[in-house]
């Protein structure tokens, strides 16, 4: 064994996720993280990856319908979970709640927003009638360098509307 | 539905009002993005979500230190690794070292014996996985003597500084042998007959930090050799024309062997404007014959770009009765070790160090001071928010004295429409109704009315050149069956160009908006434009789409003429449609006439240019200037040092909303990205030059729970600005005085000036303090 083995990892674990429904086996080193997992080898690029250490929230995805940062997830640890990405979330078109980001001018260069939408549809699905202050507090871990804050709490406000009248 | 609905914007001033221009048209309507379902369902791509199967990963070497020699590189180690292709060192690239930047040809591939700040460098390795090049990275071992950097304005202006730059950059210049890489002046009146009128003196020192721009798209290249000897290069970038050049230049290639692909950036802030890593990925896959990829970290990116820190010293005169007199002022500008567009930040931020004032005496001194740290570069504002922090404190520091109120100075100082702020040679004048964007930011904020303690209001103006000069183009095909096709340059970094040229051809063509699409970021199919900066694009590219409309328009009116045998002469052409002797046909099917039944399209081009002068110092007179009133109230924690901003109001001058919802999702990022170095926000660096809050854990921007509890953005429309329907650039102005009114605001709310930034809990608890050390009481 020369010091080499121990810079590059080439254990690969097999592991199954289930990713928007679908199961999907991959073959990666132990420290891959779930955001890598979903974006190089399950090919999903819609989850995005910024700061890689759980501060952004541009990789927030669904875990058992929770939101989490993939950045902060192993591949391995994710096995035998649910995950739920932005594509999932899109899968029969955008949702109420993508469209109110629209709508609301929420959308600026785009690449938090996936991380914004998932973060938000957890906030929608455990709080169905948040206040602005509730709404502030849940995407706090999502940041967004255009600063659309206002617009995207706009749009979270116009979607529950549109829920609780449904 | 294409557009927002009205309580989207309903801050403004009349929804739609702008479309009396074009009745029923798509412009002024708050037309809803351009591709925004891509970026809201995940299907947007970004650099790093393109694919390029077989490419190689590439990983830099860097040393621990701001500034050093580089002795040796031993490569043997990472070479060894599994999947290492190739680790590059300067000895690998060509001799002499192949440099470039916008300003000074300073800017080496590599670190070229010499580190000169931290993060710059020193080798790159390729791999065929990530995980190798990054292990191999890892491998490479630098034997490096560390230098006495200078990482400081104080250090670098010291006597005996080690000099930052290489003395063959600019040999016989004046200020070689210095760390100062330029400097700038301008001074008009007699100062000291205005300072010997002057009733009131006010001097002071502002420091204003550096700041990193902190896209949440940390960026990245991409660079794939062609068959035919040429290269296409992906990387996000603001200007892909540059990036073009650039690459075209240092390796030798001519420009129609680059070919430039500009993903969407996601963010750019000025950050994305010049090329960093991008020729060294160019070897890198000129040597392998393969793509090579890099894909930056957040923390790489805080070591590519930042924002020029900035020192200044100012003094103020003016009468009893509040008009300025004079005002003095030096500022340095703490740029990095290369030079980037760094002067010219320098050079036309100072230009308007004194404000959109009627000031008879001014001289301004300010200097780009090179230090041992990530090269600063274009950042939104440019250099104005530095130098109105000075500006704006100082006719609060005046006001205080005089016994008057914020509101009230800017009142009897802000030049009137047509009315000189710069004079002299270069002079520039007020080419909008700035006191109305002032008189309604006072009401917004509600001016006057009574506070509760702690609580208090500041307001303040800024202004900012827009372009000086440059070449937009643009084609707009007109497709037989009444769809379009523009193509533009523009890179939409979330500013919304493309869906300002939908909105604009559509009117313009009598299309339907979504049978009007967009292509741009490709150098190969897309025609030139200098750069997406300075607010340009609205007033350059839509002038030029615009003209391009025009001259489809016109070529409808010749072939339907020919077509169908009525007299060119009895023909005429206006907006959407063509003036026939029988009627007015919609251009679309005037278009399908003169095709007739082999088909076919028509091309329009359009340009626009501005030449500028080039004795000016700004290289030209703007071609506009973005003004913005800013108010805000603010409570603060005497405890805490905390502030909570009760209520922010922005005023832009913005000429006509193409698009109130662009316009204001503009307007409000400005200003919460304005508050960040306001606030929060400031790049800390250690001994040896490295940044320590490097990275989002410990560098704070703003959050969800930083924006003022109300957001109120509103604007200023005269119809004046020399774009497409009397626009201007509006993407800057309100955070170029944001830092001026918090200041203000919190002075009111505590009776206690602060005069650098950012106004932190932790600094405004300690300037709290020491305005409350107990006066010993007199025997």
């Amino acid at each position: 064994m020369t010091i080499h083995d121990h810079l590059v990892d080439d254990d690969l674990q097999t592991v199954t996720l289930n990713v928007n429904g679908s199961e999907r086996t991959v073959a990666v080193p132990a420290h891959r993280t779930l955001l890598d997992g979903l974006r190089d080898e399950v090919g999903l690029p819609g989850t995005k990856s910024c700061c890689a250490e759980g501060e952004c929230g541009a990789c927030t995805v669904l875990l058992d319908g929770k939101a989490v940062n993939s950045c902060l997830v192993l591949c391995v640890e994710a096995e035998g979970h649910e995950v739920t990405t932005v594509e999932g979330l899109s899968a029969d078109g955008l949702t109420d709640l993508q469209e109110e980001f629209l709508n609301a001018g929420a959308v600026q260069c785009g690449f938090c927003i996936p991380g914004q939408v998932v973060s938000a549809e957890y906030l929608l699905r455990t709080n169905p009638s948040p206040d602005e202050a509730e709404i502030r507090e849940a995407l706090s871990g999502n940041l967004c360098r255009c600063a659309g804050y206002q617009r995207i709490v706009r749009a979270v406000q116009a979607t529950a509307v549109r829920r609780c009248a449904q | 539905m294409t557009t927002a609905p009205e309580r989207a914007v309903e801050q403004r001033d009349e929804l739609g009002e702008p479309s009396d221009l074009r009745p029923g048209g798509q412009v002024g309507r708050p037309v809803l993005r351009y591709g925004g379902d891509a970026r809201t369902s995940g299907a947007q791509r970004f650099v790093a979500d393109l694919r390029f199967p077989g490419s190689l990963q590439v990983a830099l070497v860097t040393v621990p230190v701001g500034c050093a020699d580089v002795l040796g590189v031993d490569t043997a180690a990472a070479r060894a690794i599994p999947g290492v292709v190739d680790v590059v060192t300067a000895a690998d690239l060509p001799s002499p070292m192949p440099r470039f930047g916008v300003s000074h040809t300073d800017r080496p591939v590599l670190a070229d014996g010499r580190v000169n700040y931290h993060g710059e460098a020193v080798a790159a390795v390729v791999a065929e996985t990530l995980d190798a090049a990054q292990a191999a990275a890892r491998a490479v071992v630098v034997d490096y003597r560390e230098l006495p950097g200078v990482y400081t304005l104080d250090a670098a202006l010291a006597d005996g500084a080690h000099l930052v730059q290489d003395p063959s950059i600019r040999p016989g210049h004046a200020l070689a042998g210095t760390n100062v890489l330029e400097d700038a002046h301008y001074a008009w009146g007699d100062i000291e007959a205005e300072e010997a009128r002057t009733d009131v003196v006010v001097e002071n020192d502002y420091t204003f930090p550096m700041v990193t721009h902190f896209p949440i798209e940390p960026g990245g290249t991409v660079v794939v050799p062609t068959d035919q000897g040429g290269l296409d290069v992906y990387s996000p970038v603001q200007h892909p024309y540059l990036l073009q050049r650039t690459i075209a230049s240092v390796i030798g290639l001519p420009l129609n062997q680059v070919r430039v692909f500009a993903p969407d950036p996601g963010g750019g802030f000025g950050g994305k404007q010049n090329p960093k890593l991008e020729p060294l990925i160019a070897f890198l896959a000129l040597r392998t014959r393969r793509a090579c990829r890099i894909v930056l970290s957040l923390e790489e990116t805080f070591q590519s770009m930042r924002r020029a820190g900035c020192r200044m010293t100012a003094r103020t005169g003016f009468t009893r009765d509040g008009e300025l007199t004079f005002h003095r002022v030096t500022a340095d500008f703490q740029i990095g070790a290369y030079a980037d567009v760094a002067p010219r930040v320098m050079g036309k931020g100072s230009y308007v160090a004194a404000g959109p004032y009627r000031i008879p005496g001014v001289r301004i001194d300010a200097r780009a001071v090179m230090t041992n740290t990530t090269p600063s570069t274009a950042f939104r504002g440019f250099g104005s928010p530095q130098v109105s922090w000075a500006m704006e404190s100082q006719l609060d520091a005046g006001a205080r004295e005089l016994g008057l109120d914020g509101l009230e100075i800017r009142r009897r100082n802000l030049v009137l429409k047509g009315e000189a702020f710069v004079r002299g040679e270069s002079a520039a004048e007020a080419d909008g109704e700035w006191h109305q964007a002032l008189e309604k930011a006072a009401e917004l904020i509600g001016w006057g009315t009574p506070l509760p303690p702690d609580r208090g209001r500041g307001i303040a103006v800024g202004i900012k050149p827009g372009a000086t000069s440059g070449l937009s183009q643009s084609l707009v095909r007109l497709l037989c069956d009444g769809s379009a096709i523009v193509y533009a340059g523009t890179s939409d970094m979330g500013q919304g160009a493309r869906t300002l040229w939908q909105q604009i051809v559509a009117d313009e063509l009598g299309a339907d908006l979504d049978r009007v699409s967009v292509v741009s970021g490709d150098t190969g199919t897309v025609p030139f434009d200098l750069q997406t900066s300075a607010s340009r694009s609205t007033v350059f590219m839509g002038s030029a789409v615009l003209e391009a409309c025009k001259d489809v328009r016109q070529r409808v009116l010749e072939l339907y003429a020919e077509s169908t045998g009525v007299p060119a002469e009895q023909l005429g052409e206006r907006a959407g449609v063509l003036i026939t002797p029988d009627g007015e046909v919609s251009l679309p099917e005037a278009a399908r006439q003169a095709l007739g039944s082999l088909r076919g399209e028509f091309i329009g081009q359009g340009t626009r240019r501005l030449r500028g002068k080039s004795k000016h110092p700004l290289g030209g007179d703007a071609a506009f200037y973005e003004f913005n009133a800013t108010a805000i109230e603010v409570e603060v924690d005497r405890e805490t040092g905390e502030l909570l901003l009760t209520r922010h109001v922005t005023v832009s001058d913005v000429g006509t909303e193409l698009n109130p919802l662009q316009v204001v999702s503009q307007d409000e990022g400005a200003a919460i990205m304005g508050l960040g170095h306001s606030q929060m926000e400031q790049l800390l660096l250690d001994e040896h030059g490295r940044i320590r809050n490097l990275g989002a854990l410990d560098y704070r921007i703003p959050t969800f729970k930083d924006v003022p509890l109300e957001l109120v953005s509103a604007a200023v429309e005269n119809h004046d600005g020399p774009g497409p329907y009397g626009s201007k650039g509006i993407s800057e102005g309100a955070l170029l005085c944001t830092a001026g009114a918090l200041g203000s605001a919190v002075a009111d709310a505590t009776g206690v000036v602060i005069r650098d930034l950012p106004l932190t809990p932790e600094r405004v608890w300690t300037a709290l303090h020491a305005s409350e050390t107990p006066v010993t009481p007199s025997p």
